[in-house]
């Protein structure tokens, strides 16, 4: 692995197409609208718990484009974390899908009601089930990316995360273990970085000057980036991608996001007014290059508000787990992973 | 005649060959060494990790979503502690996902005490195995039976662990009980099958055609049939077992012996059976006694053959102790040996209703 640091080439701006901002935009804006749509089920009494990634839809929506989506090896394998349903809307998911989850209804096509919300679970789409615990996935991100490389085509593997779950010992081990000169791996390793864990602040517990920093010991390509920016996040993803699917190397990309609504609903869930908000930024600059006008951002907004308060009223309705389902699907009679159906 | 590392060896052999394992790996498992107890010498594709526990649990769920068999080990249960969030994961895939995932991946490990490993040479993991929903767990105490119970690991759509006791690895099959198509004679296996000491990078092992042969999940053994009273045991303390119930046979105490093999699924109705029929039961096992898998037996059997004991149930099992003190005199008196298993068995069937 080359121990200098290369520069990854970044398409100018002008390579995204009107159609692919005004995709990007409506994207966002949904995801932002099933974020405070979810936000409002658990201050109604329609869920227990809400955590997810308003503030991150300007990075999540474009790796949602991005990625290579199927079953298997040749797809991209994805270790989410549970911020991300700007990224599942851009993969294709209804996002009633996630109100199910969030009223943990037996109808949760993610976890049949046994999960929190965010907590996505797609075989078909090689989302691998999100887990509360954080950073986890970083260790289990070498294992799918053995299969990637080994299956010798373009699919990689993509691990999420937050900046604070970076001092776990697992995201030491995916820069081991995606960079060992024995077997360099495709791992896409993103850290989201919204400067906080919960309540403590990045500034207090982080001595490195950039979390990508951490890939230089390793030889590993690495970037920050502004993650507020669509347009840059859509770039420099593109560029880390074809890296990773064409070096079948490693690449740690940060990006900085904001938190729009703190932790969780255990911290609130409310509003904060003092981070930058990539909606408002974006928008400014659509409106700007004659691309929409505020009355049809209105309107689009106001469009998907009112499909997820149908949408909301809709899952209130659906049943409940069967309590007698708790003991399904503790063992597998069948190798799903492997071909059975 | 194999002895259990090598019956693990052919086991992951024919894994390899016949079963679609990818990847056995973990610490100092691949070339040049085969690891530390040379259980996976001349495998095709062992591989050498990092140091680094986590990794290789976690980098074996991955593996396994991504559906590639895989045997992970760990060098001895005593480093798995680190993982059991993981292991909670691996457990909890098909679950979790409500059906829509498995995670077919085997997690071998060391375990037990027997040589003189000192505080971190000697952890059981059996009662922590058994705290993983979602796993099987494997435990076995002759060489056939660690041959056939890997392979079911191997072939199982679910996690599961394989735990070997190590104080068994050099233990030889009994006459009758060799593995399908191994060869009689020791030295010819040896070498086979074992890799030379010293310069090693060209050698290649000659595996001997083995068949398939599954022991499954959930089937215990009745080692030695008996009267009296039954004990159950499993890895390292199994054999002990079927020593003092021989030894006890000239004071006309004839105890029945099971091997339960499996941890979960556990052959609950073969002990039940043979509760039934003599009243009487001890179980046995090293690990702490504390929140121990022989409690959990006990329960059952006040709960379900109350009416039916001549005696309380009994469990011999490790002292609640940090760990395993490493002069021999610690370690046998932290663990069931002979002697207290031999004491267990005369004074339980000496009890009188």
């Amino acid at each position: 692995m080359s121990t200098s640091l290369r520069p990854v080439r970044t398409p100018p701006a002008s390579e995204l197409s009107p159609d692919l901002l005004l995709q990007m935009h409506s994207l966002m804006v949904k995801a932002r609208v099933l974020e405070e749509r979810l936000i409002q089920m658990y201050k109604q009494g329609d869920g227990y718990f809400w955590i997810g990634g308003p503030g991150e839809e300007a990075f999540n929506v474009p790796l949602g484009l991005l990625i290579h989506k199927g079953q298997g090896p040749q797809y991209d394998y994805c270790h989410f974390h549970y911020r991300q349903s700007g990224t599942l809307l851009a993969m294709g998911t209804d996002p009633v899908d996630a109100m199910r989850q969030m009223k943990n209804t037996a109808t949760d096509p993610y976890s049949g009601g046994r999960n929190f919300v965010g907590h996505f679970s797609i075989r078909e789409w090689n989302v691998v089930p999100v887990s509360s615990p954080i950073e986890v996935q970083y260790s289990m991100a070498p294992g799918t990316a053995i299969a990637n490389k080994r299956a010798g085509g373009r699919g990689i593997t993509i691990v999420t995360g937050g900046d604070a779950g970076t001092a776990e010992g697992d995201f030491s081990t995916c820069l081991i273990w995606s960079s060992r000169p024995a077997n360099p791996l495709p791992i896409l390793m993103i850290v989201t970085n919204n400067k906080w864990g919960i309540s403590t602040h990045y500034q207090g517990q982080h001595g490195e000057k950039r979390i990508s920093d951490r890939g230089k010991a390793f030889g590993i390509e690495s970037k920050t980036i502004d993650g507020n920016d669509p347009e840059v996040a859509y770039r420099e993803l593109s560029a880390a991608m074809e890296y990773v699917r064409t070096e079948r190397k490693p690449f740690l990309l940060e990006a900085v996001v904001s938190r729009l609504y703190g932790h969780s609903s255990a911290s609130g869930a409310n509003r904060l007014n003092d981070e930058a908000d990539c909606i408002v930024g974006f928008e400014r600059r659509l409106e700007e290059r004659g691309l929409l006008t505020r009355q049809q951002m209105d309107g689009l907004r106001a469009t998907f508000a009112a499909e997820l308060l149908a949408a909301h009223k809709q899952v209130k309705e659906e049943p409940q787990p069967d309590p007698k389902s708790i003991h399904d699907h503790v063992f597998s009679e069948r190798d799903l992973v492997r071909g059975d159906s | 005649m194999s002895n259990m590392v090598q019956a693990i060896r052919m086991a992951l052999h024919v894994g390899e060959e016949r079963h679609g394992v990818t990847d056995v790996f973990g610490e100092d498992v691949g070339p040049p060494l085969g690891g530390a107890f040379t259980a996976t010498q001349g495998l095709k594709t062992a591989w050498n990790s990092p140091l680094d526990e986590r990794g290789v649990v976690g980098t074996s769920i991955g593996l396994g979503l991504a559906g590639c068999r895989n045997v992970a080990e760990i060098q001895f249960c005593d480093y798995a502690f680190n993982t059991i969030d993981l292991l909670k994961l691996a457990g909890m895939q098909h679950w979790v996902s409500n059906g829509d995932w498995n995670c077919p991946i085997t997690i071998m490990t060391p375990v037990g005490s027997g040589i003189r490993g000192s505080i971190y040479h000697s952890h059981s993991f059996d009662a922590t195995a058994t705290h993983i929903p979602g796993f099987k767990i494997a435990v076995p105490s002759t060489p056939r039976d660690a041959y056939g119970l890997l392979l079911s690991c191997i072939v199982d759509p679910n996690p599961c662990f394989f735990l070997v006791p190590k104080a068994l690895m050099r233990v030889r099959s009994l006459p009758g009980e060799e593995i399908p198509g191994e060869p009689d004679d020791d030295r010819k296996l040896s070498k086979m099958i074992d890799a030379p000491l010293g310069e090693r990078s060209n050698w290649k092992p000659q595996w001997p055609d083995t068949p398939d042969h599954f022991v499954p999940f959930g089937e215990g053994r009745t080692v030695r049939p008996g009267r009296d009273l039954t004990v159950v045991s499993y890895g390292r303390t199994l054999p002990l077992c079927v020593k003092a119930a021989e030894s006890l046979a000239p004071e006309g105490i004839d105890a029945e012996v099971i091997d339960l093999r499996s941890l979960y699924p556990y052959d609950w109705e073969r002990i039940a059976q043979s509760v039934r029929r003599t009243g009487r039961v001890l179980y046995v096992n090293e690990d702490t006694e504390i929140t121990n898998f022989g409690e959990h037996l006990i329960r059952r059997t006040v709960e379900e053959l109350f009416y039916e004991l001549a005696a309380p149930p009994r469990l011999l099992a490790g002292a609640h102790l940090p760990g395993i003190g490493l002069a021999d005199s610690l370690e046998m008196a932290s663990v069931p040996q002979l002697p207290s298993i031999t004491e267990s068995i005369r004074s339980l069937a000496k009890v009188e209703p």
